[in-house]
Formats: structure tokens, sequence, C-alpha cells
């Protein structure tokens, strides 16, 4: 069956939901075929997968340090 | 009295063992992602904390303290008063823990405490400068346009040792609107479900995913390299606008 092309604009669109993996099978291959084609679309699908990765990573947002400790102590108290 | 979401308050007060205990661990006997317990283990430490073990109360919430934390911190923006209410938050879940409702992981029902402390305290401590800032807040969830195509070179993960690289994503995440943040702290930070997090937040699932989209594409834009327009002057400039 042959693939119907999409826009640009519907793949931003669309995006983050393909990223969830949450649009139907057919909107996909359309994405799919259109990401082999368009460097610019590629380049923010490649940029939000790599975003999130890093986000995702427990490095970014660590704990203040001496949190545990001082939460613990809090809880010491309250607690009697 | 805790604030939770309508639906919570409202028949979330069942005591220890109450009605749908036990379902999420029959659904999912596997030790849950980073407490090394299973949810039938977590209901026990439950369980014993609600008949008097409080001591066992900091073990049962150890393993989510970075979770109410950051929740904490995208709405506050700021890590002292983050802190000060994640303390806060884990207070009111030991005072209330036996209105812990099962249908929902206890990681959620910790955040949503956090969600609300926070939100509380911003409403407490505005300033009128903050009134401004408000309206930004009130825009629709309208389409965003990406603004860099240029071709992306990943950033790998081992980059985040480097300080340089943490404080670009958060300040790019601090760049978002609240109503973006919050989204994109809970499903791509925190890792709650697209329902978990509308659960939390108290909005719908497609609010969720619109401002998902929107946030994600903004944190995109912010760290791209050819945000500023050096982009196209080749390595060197790269190394200028992306340095780890």
């Amino acid at each position: 069956m042959p693939i119907i092309e999409i826009s640009c604009y519907h793949v931003w669109r669309e995006i983050s939901n393909y990223l969830e993996g949450e649009i139907d099978p057919e909107l996909r291959r359309r994405m799919e075929e259109h990401f082999q084609g368009c460097e610019h679309c590629l380049a923010v699908l490649d940029g939000t997968k790599n975003v999130l990765k890093l986000i995702g990573d427990g490095r970014t947002f660590e704990l203040p340090s001496g949190f545990s400790d001082r939460l613990k102590k809090r809880l010491e108290s309250e607690l009697g | 009295m805790v604030a939770l979401t309508g639906r919570q308050s409202a028949a979330g007060w069942a005591g220890c063992g109450g009605k749908g205990a036990g379902l999420a661990a029959a659904a999912n006997p596997a030790p849950q992602r980073n407490t090394g317990r299973t949810p039938e283990q977590e209901i026990a430490l439950i369980e014993r904390v609600c008949a008097g073990e409080k001591h066992l109360f900091y073990e049962l919430i150890h393993p989510y303290e970075r979770s109410v934390f950051v929740a904490a911190q995208s709405i506050l923006q700021n890590e002292a008063d983050a802190e000060e209410v994640a303390q806060e938050s884990f207070l009111k879940a030991l005072s209330h823990l036996a209105g812990f409702r099962r249908e929902s992981k206890f990681s959620t029902w910790l955040v949503q405490i956090a969600i609300n402390e926070a939100r509380m305290k911003r409403r407490k401590d505005r300033k009128p400068l903050y009134d401004s800032l408000d309206k930004q807040n009130t825009d629709d969830d309208g389409d965003y346009i990406p603004k860099d195509f240029a071709d992306w070179r990943e950033i790998p993960s081992e980059s985040l040792e480097r300080n340089e690289l943490r404080k670009a994503l958060q300040g790019a995440l601090a760049s978002l609107d609240d109503k973006y943040r919050e989204v994109f702290v809970l499903r791509d930070v925190q890792d709650l479900s697209i329902a978990e997090t509308a659960q939390s937040l108290g909005i719908t699932e497609a609010s969720v995913k619109t401002r998902l989209l929107r946030a994600r594409l903004q944190m995109r834009d912010a760290l791209a390299p050819g945000y500023d327009g050096a982009w196209s002057m080749g390595e060197t400039q790269w190394k200028k606008v992306r340095p780890w």
C-alpha cells in the first residue's frame, strides 16, 4: 500500500506521541518514512530523544547534600 | 488535613488494609524500579508502620526522597524551599498513611502530596512580582514550532558527570512555564505514566500530552547547538555553544 506523505508540521504535532508509542501503526509508518527523507524533522526527533535520555538520568537532579540526614533528624524529632 | 485531589480526599481514608490492597501486587510481583522491593513488600511495610512501627517509616519512604524533592523543586524552583516542602510532605504522609488509597502507587500518592504542599507554599509566598509571570502561564496550549533544525549531535550520558551540562539541563527546565515544567518533570524526570501524571496534577490525560509535546520541544530547542545561530560556524563554535 502506498504511503501517504505527511507534512513537517504534522510530524511536530505528533512527535511526542510517537515517542510515547501512542500513535496508530499507519501514522507511525508515515512518520518513519518522513524521517528518512527530512533531516530537519530527524534532527528534532534525535534531539528530543537525547534530551529525554539525559533528563531521565538520575545524575541530572541529585538530592542536595545532607538531605537524607536532615530528613531523618526531622522525622526522629517529630516521632519523639 | 493533607490536601489531596477531590477523588482521593473523598474516598482515600479507608484505613490500613483498605479496599484494593494487594491488587497492584498481584498484577506485578516484580520488584519496583529503584525501590528493591515488591509491591507486596511495600504494602506489608505500610501496614507495619500503620500498626505502630513508626521507626520503619524512613525505610518506607527512603526510595522516594528524590521523587518528592524533585516534584517540589519543579514547582518552587528553589532548593531550600523544595527541601522544606519535601520534609513537610513526608510528615503529612506519615500522619495520613492510614488513608493511603491502594489503587494508586505509593510513590504517586507521595508525589501528589508534595505537589499540593508546594503549590500551597507558592500561593502563600507569592509576591506581586509573580503576577506578571503568572500571566505567561495563561498561554494556551497552541502548537509549538521547533526553532532549531541543525543536525543533532548526540550529547552522551557520560557528559552528565560535568556540572555544566547538569546546569544547562536545569536551566532549560527552569525556563519552561510552570504548567509545562510540572508535566515534564513528572513524566520525563520521574517517569510517571501519562495517567499518573494527570492524576497527580488533577488535569486530563489529553492536557498532559499537549503540554508534554510543548515542553519536550522547548527543552530540545534550549539545548540545541544552533539556537544562537553559531551552529553554521563550525566545530569550534559547536564547542563554544555546547561546552560539554
